[in-house]
């Protein structure tokens, strides 16, 4: 049956065109081809790109100048020539020539020139040579290296502790290793260099709070959690982190660690605290701004240091939980793709370790003179203190400004010539221009968010002070000098705060 | 495997040689050394690449990677995919407590906050990464010469945790140090040198260079480093990464270009990254990729907006140490004067390991140094302390000195590294008052790194058999078997897991052969 109506129905479409009008079967017979067409046809298009021809392009390439590789520097910037230091950079110290009290480098425990750590590294030299010709993957770990990193860790109560070669590559590795992006970073306004390079190469979102501001901080912790309740999605794999450091080097100040653990626990964010300046200084045994406080160590989850301070030697150090640690091995940059530390660094660290752990009296002895020397700077006009007065790098601000930083800094240097001349060694941090905060963006010499800190005078304390030089800055107080800032302090206008 | 002269070194599958053809190349032939000089008269006759190489370099120069079969490729996803397997295997047993758990884990106290690691990249280092962790970070207790003792450690719970026996391996072969000249050592005039710095001015400098951490030795080593590459001025630095990273971003910012290598360091990459320029790869020492680049940039400008770039870097190494090939450094210059670029050239493995006296890639082609813009180097690998410098023209060094990152912040050099290097380099450069022959054997003393097989194999007939059929043997199975084909499941591993898991086989096999 079906196939007959199939049939049917083919004889009825065969008959159907035969009886069709002429016109009709011309039309579809047009219709038809027109479709072919159509399907058949390239898309078209209603703009004709126009590419350049290679004429067109060779005339490009020579009419194109780049800019100077650098732009010029004049001849009296004044961070071009570097102060010449002959001989070792200890108490007395030789700067272009003359003989200067030492106030300007980090040397805390003065233990840059202590025979000792020079012996250690003597003989670890004799044993090893100078470098190691290796990162830590490649036959670049030394028994040095196992060594200093376990006494180190043991120091700090620690369970483990890593080191680099570098002071600058500690936090600026460390962050990235567990910070990526789409994370969240709680960060002081007032921290250090390293610490913004480490943030910018993470890619985090940044959150700054003002220094040392504890409200502010809750409150950005608090903005971040009313966001997280609208996608608790995302907030289960976002990690928080708060980075701070022990004593701040941008502004001489302790960070209040009791609050931030607090927080800590109450928004589920982790702690990365940097003790470069704190190491060593702070706490009864030197241990940093944990034994200050008498917080638990494992409080906090990573302690990153540099080397370069108290210990006298080169390198930096990470210690906290094996858990957190251990990652660094294997994605720390400066870790990783980095030559190791030489040993004699090494041995020399692991020597001052000794020398502080056998003497815990310099410590009380350091912010005994950190305490003097705060007292004794207070009374100079035109000039204030900058800082906690245990800190041993404090900074000298201008109390007013002559409303442009370039004067300012030019005042500040004259000051240090004069100090020089008056046999004390100090620097100037602000004539290199750099601003101590740039958020994500910023870069020294450029401000950032319009607020321009102060340049200041540095200064720092060394434990070994004798005491004839106890008041140093009376000598300058008598000099005639001190006209200067009277004449200029009646044209200053009112400073800003510093962050 | 020696490359004839005039002909392909093998019958293997070559790589693309980009040369460029390039005629209108206005330098035309720069002074070559006497030593390339004195090569090119004794090929005479053989020569078929003058036109290439943009005329500046009358040798051939081929170099050849062996394609990895397809058969050990498809294996090495198989064992991955075992691996992954099995990995699940274990997770899943230490998750119910029937394999006791050995790695750390978070506090009790912290376990609701999120968790501090992602899960995958964990993943791996527990259950791949520590079956075979025995490989790395092993270490020694001599200095890192020819001969090194390797401390004996074990483990009794599958790499876990390592116990040190107190043995220790003596007189190891060391194939695996950046000792390339032989320089790091315990004895000798660098070393005697080096302890009496020590005495004087004491290990650490604990303050920077902008403020009074700018020693007189700092500055003699300054003026040494840029008499030894013939450049004008030369800065050093503390740490050779840092260099990277941090003096970048001071040469270019946003508005700029980089052109990168396929295979740069983590350190070239990370100061491209953190300038915040805009960053474009060329395949690794492919002149007609970069080329291409060079083209379109400077016709088409900066994306969307069109506006011509600022600057146009690009950034090379003298020998990658991923691969141990060395820059096609003629046709790259040639390139950069003809777009007028500018050139970043990373030194840290050639310096003191090519050329007839140690100068570098530059002088092994015989090319100027001013053709260089920016010539970059560590003292890690040739001189045996630790370190990186730059040298250019003046005004770049000043405007180095002004705004580099690292000499306002870091530290600057140790006062005995200083000298090591000082000791060192004029050794180098003969200036010590000892004879060729004595750095020669010098030289002969110093270790060959895995990386440098492959450049420096031509320079040293003498260790031409033994060094290529290692090669053979380990570069060209294991190094390009796992570093191109790699991606698994979707992720491709990152360079620094590659470069470990290429290096330690061969580390270990010439270990048990030592």
């Amino acid at each position: 049956m079906a196939t007959a109506t199939e049939q049917w129905v083919l004889v009825e479409m065969v008959q159907a065109l035969y009886e069709a009008p002429t016109y009709h079967l011309i039309l579809e017979g047009i219709l038809i081809l027109w479709i072919i067409r159509l399907l058949f046809s390239k898309t078209y298009k209603l703009q004709e790109r126009s590419d350049l021809t290679v004429k067109e392009k060779e005339e490009l390439i020579e009419e194109w100048q780049p800019e100077p590789l650098v732009p010029p520097v004049p001849k009296d910037h004044p961070a071009l020539n570097y102060n010449i230091v002959s001989g070792p950079p200890s108490h007395k110290i030789v700067v272009n020539g003359k003989e200067c009290i030492n106030f300007a480098s980090f040397n805390f425990l003065g233990l840059l020139d202590n025979p000792r750590v020079k012996a250690a590294a003597l003989a670890s030299l004799k044993k090893y040579g100078v470098g190691t010709c290796g990162p830590r993957g490649f036959y670049g770990t030394f028994d040095v290296h196992l060594d200093l990193e376990d006494r180190l860790a043991k120091f700090m109560k620690t369970e483990e502790a890593i080191i680099y070669s570098y002071g600058f590559a500690t936090i600026a590795s460390a962050i990235p290793a567990y910070s990526k992006r789409g994370d969240i970073v709680f960060v002081d306004r007032a921290a250090c260099f390293a610490i913004q390079k480490g943030l910018q190469a993470s890619r985090s979102d940044i959150k700054l709070f003002k220094h040392n501001d504890m409200a502010d901080l809750e409150r950005l912790l608090k903005e971040q959690e009313i966001e997280d309740q609208k996608n608790p999605r995302k907030a289960r794999v976002t990690r928080r982190f708060i980075v701070v450091e022990g004593l701040y080097m941008n502004t001489g100040t302790i960070c209040p660690l009791p609050e931030l653990v607090k927080l800590k626990y109450k928004y589920k964010a982790r702690i990365f605290l940097e003790e470069s300046l704190s190491f060593g200084v702070l706490g009864e045994h030197g241990r940093g701004v944990t034994e200050h406080y008498g917080i638990k160590i494992d409080d906090i989850d990573l302690i990153s240091a540099n080397m370069e301070n108290a210990l006298a030697s080169i390198g930096g150090f990470c210690c906290g939980r094996s858990f957190v640690i251990d990652h660094q091995r294997l994605s720390g940059q400066g870790y990783c793709f980095s030559a190791s530390l030489p040993p004699l660094l090494a041995a020399a660290a692991i020597e001052a370790l000794n020398i502080m752990e056998e003497n815990p009296g310099i410590f009380a002895v350091l912010k005994e003179k950190c305490r003097q020397i705060h007292k004794a700077l207070q009374g100079i006009s035109g000039l204030k203190v900058v800082g906690e007065s245990l800190s041993p790098a404090f900074h000298l601000q201008l109390e007013e400004s002559t409303g442009s930083r370039e004067q300012d800094v030019r005042l500040l240097q004259e000051i240090v010539d004069q100090h020089s001349g008056c046999g004390h060694g100090g620097t100037n941090r602000g004539r290199t221009g750099e601003s101590c905060v740039h958020h994500q963006g910023g870069s020294p010499g450029r401000p950032a968010l319009g607020r321009v800190p102060g340049p200041w005078l540095p200064a720092t304390q060394h434990a070994e002070r004798t005491q004839d030089s106890r008041w140093p800055w009376r000598g300058l107080k008598e000099s005639k000098n001190m006209c200067i800032f009277d004449r200029i302090v009646t044209k200053w206008c009112q400073y800003g705060p510093i962050v | 495997m020696r490359p004839e002269p005039g002909g392909c070194c093998c019958r293997r599958t070559v790589r693309a040689n980009g040369c460029v053809a390039n005629g209108e190349v206005r330098n035309g032939y720069v002074r070559s050394s006497a030593a390339a000089a004195a090569a090119a008269a004794a090929a005479a006759g053989q020569i078929h690449h003058v036109t290439q190489n943009g005329g500046l370099y009358k040798r051939p120069f081929n170099e050849a990677f062996e394609e990895t079969p397809m058969l050990v490729a498809v294996l090495t996803y198989v064992g991955y995919g075992v691996l992954t397997l099995f990995g699940y295997l274990r997770d899943f047993l230490r998750y119910w407590r029937i394999e006791k758990c050995h790695h750390a884990t978070e506090r009790e106290e912290q376990k609701d906050f999120v968790s501090l690691y992602q899960d995958f990249e964990n993943f791996y280092t527990r259950n791949l990464y520590m079956r075979i962790r025995d490989n790395w970070n092993r270490p020694i207790c001599s200095v890192p010469g020819a001969r090194v003792d390797i401390m004996e450690r074990q483990s009794h719970d599958y790499n876990w945790s390592f116990k040190y026996t107190g043995n220790i391996i003596k007189g190891v072969i060391n194939m695996g140090s950046y000792n390339y000249l032989g320089f790091a050592r315990n004895t000798g005039s660098c070393q005697e040198a080096a302890a009496k710095v020590l005495e004087e001015y004491g290990a650490g400098v604990c303050s920077t260079r902008q403020e009074i951490g700018n020693l007189d030795k700092h500055e003699e080593l300054e003026e040494l480093v840029a008499r030894f590459l013939g450049v004008e001025a030369a800065m050093a630095y503390g740490m050779g990464f840092a260099t990277n990273s941090m003096n970048i971003p001071a040469l270019v910012g946003k508005g700029c270009l980089i052109l990168s290598d396929e295979l740069n360091h983590a350190s070239l990459v990370l100061g491209a990254r953190l300038s915040g320029a805009t960053i474009r790869i060329f395949k690794h020492n492919n002149m007609q990729s970069l080329e291409k680049l060079l083209k379109d940039a400077i016709v088409y400008g900066q994306p969307r907006t069109r506006r011509p770039w600022k600057k146009i870097l690009i950034l090379v190494e003298g020998i990658y140490s991923m691969e141990g090939s060395i820059v096609r450094l003629p046709e790259v210059i040639a390139l950069k004067k003809k777009y007028k670029a500018y050139l970043y050239l990373d030194e840290a493995h050639s310096i003191g390991a090519l050329g007839p006296t140690g100068r570098g890639v530059v002088e092994y082609f015989g090319l100027d140094p001013e053709d260089v813009d920016v010539m970059m180097g560590t003292f890690t690998k040739s001189f045996g302390a630790s370190g990186g410098y730059i040298g250019g023209k003046k005004e770049l060094i000043d405007y180095l000195r002004t705004h580099s990152h690292s000499a306002v912040y870091a530290t600057s050099l140790s006062p005995p590294v200083v000298e090591q290097i000082i000791t060192s380099m004029k050794c180098i450069m003969g200036q010590d008052g000892t004879s060729l022959d004595a750095t020669g054997q010098e030289f002969g003393q110093g270790t060959v790194g895995m990386t440098c097989l492959c450049s420096v194999v031509w320079d040293w007939p003498g260790r031409l058999k033994y060094l290529e059929r290692l090669r053979w043997l380990v570069v060209g199975i294991v190094w390009r078997l796992l570093h191109s084909h790699v991606t698994w499941a979707g992720v491709t591993w990152s360079q620094a897991q590659l470069r470990l898991l290429t290096r330690a086989p061969s580390c270990m096999y010439l270990f048990r052969v030592a």
